[in-house]
């Protein structure tokens, strides 16, 4: 338990030190008393599997961005990419206007997230189309 | 007797309930003929909360034929939409924005007034009870008789050692 205890420390303290510009969002540490803790990697690319399902329905890409935003991160831009190609399959174009709405929410006090995600995702957004909120005008409502 | 009125309240009660369920609304038959909002809490709803990005239903469901074409358009690439086009599919599915939820208000001016209001009245109040219900002080609040207390307290040398009596200079007849 206590080198549980110090791995959970650690991998905050690494948390804490990524938050910058050029680096990994933000993750949670999750507080396991026991058994293994699930790495950074492993969250991402299950949520890149949940959001890559070809034949993912409406109702589960919301269930997918609403419950990803429950978490205390910032999605990494692979998984934004994927949600952002099931609303393209799904046809659904204001959904990829309010993903990236809710991003620079999350990212809260920490500005340079959300310019990072943008240039992350840009090539997506070109392909796809999408539209971010700044070019909209309805990020200053 | 007493059993048999509870259980004429109970089927009244009853009667009553069943009535107020089966017209499907929160209204009461007896309450008249007053026209409430109701929602229908069984169906999915709109709502805009910052924790809650897709809600479980679109903001307009009932679209315009102009609104339904766009809808069609939707379906084809997205480079060909233009920004206008982009921003009534988002107010199609939303109603507001995450700029627009979370601005601030002038409830708080509101609030504050209000509050001083009432702490103001509460004043008004109590200085008019000092003046017209208190009653008057008694004979021993006079300074005369404070000054008389004082100085027999003194002579009855009161706490000495490190109260009243011991901050008094008796030789010199002055406190020290």
């Amino acid at each position: 338990m206590f080198s549980a205890a110090v791995r959970l420390s650690v991998s905050g303290v690494r948390a804490l030190t990524r938050t910058q510009p050029r680096c990994q969002a933000v993750l949670a540490s999750r507080c396991y008393s026991h058994g293994t803790q699930e790495t950074d990697e492993e969250f991402d690319s299950r949520w890149v599997t949940y959001f890559n399902r070809p034949d993912i329905d409406a109702w589960e890409l919301r269930k997918g961005v609403n419950t990803l935003i429950e978490y205390d991160l910032v999605p990494e831009p692979k998984i934004l990419e994927a949600a952002l190609r099931a609303c393209r399959r799904l046809d659904d174009f204001a959904s990829t206007v309010r993903i990236l709405e809710v991003v620079k929410e999350k990212a809260g006090p920490h500005k340079d997230i959300y310019p990072y995600v943008i240039q992350e995702l840009r090539p997506t957004l070109s392909e796809l189309g999408i539209a971010t909120p700044e070019e909209l005008g309805i990020d200053k409502a | 007797m007493l059993r048999l009125t509870a259980g004429r309240v109970g089927s009244l009660l009853a009667r009553r309930a069943t009535a107020a369920l089966s017209t499907g609304s929160a209204r009461m038959a007896s309450h008249g003929h007053e026209v409430s909002d109701t929602t229908d809490m069984s169906q999915p709803l709109y709502y805009d909360s910052v924790d809650l990005p897709l809600p479980d239903r679109p903001y307009k469901v009932e679209l315009t034929a102009a609104e339904q074409s766009l809808k069609q358009k939707e379906k084809g690439p997205w480079n060909q939409l233009t920004n206008e086009e982009k921003i009534a599919l988002y107010r199609i599915k939303f109603c507001q924005t995450y700029s627009e939820m979370g601005r601030k208000s002038h409830e708080w001016k509101t609030v504050l007034g209000t509050a001083f209001f009432f702490l103001g009245l509460t004043g008004l109040l109590f200085w008019w009870q000092v003046l017209y219900v208190y009653p008057p002080h008694p004979r021993s609040f006079e300074p005369d008789w404070q000054a008389r207390q004082l100085q027999r307290m003194l002579d009855m040398r009161m706490n000495p050692i490190e109260g009243l009596a011991s901050k008094w200079d008796y030789e010199k007849g002055q406190w020290k």
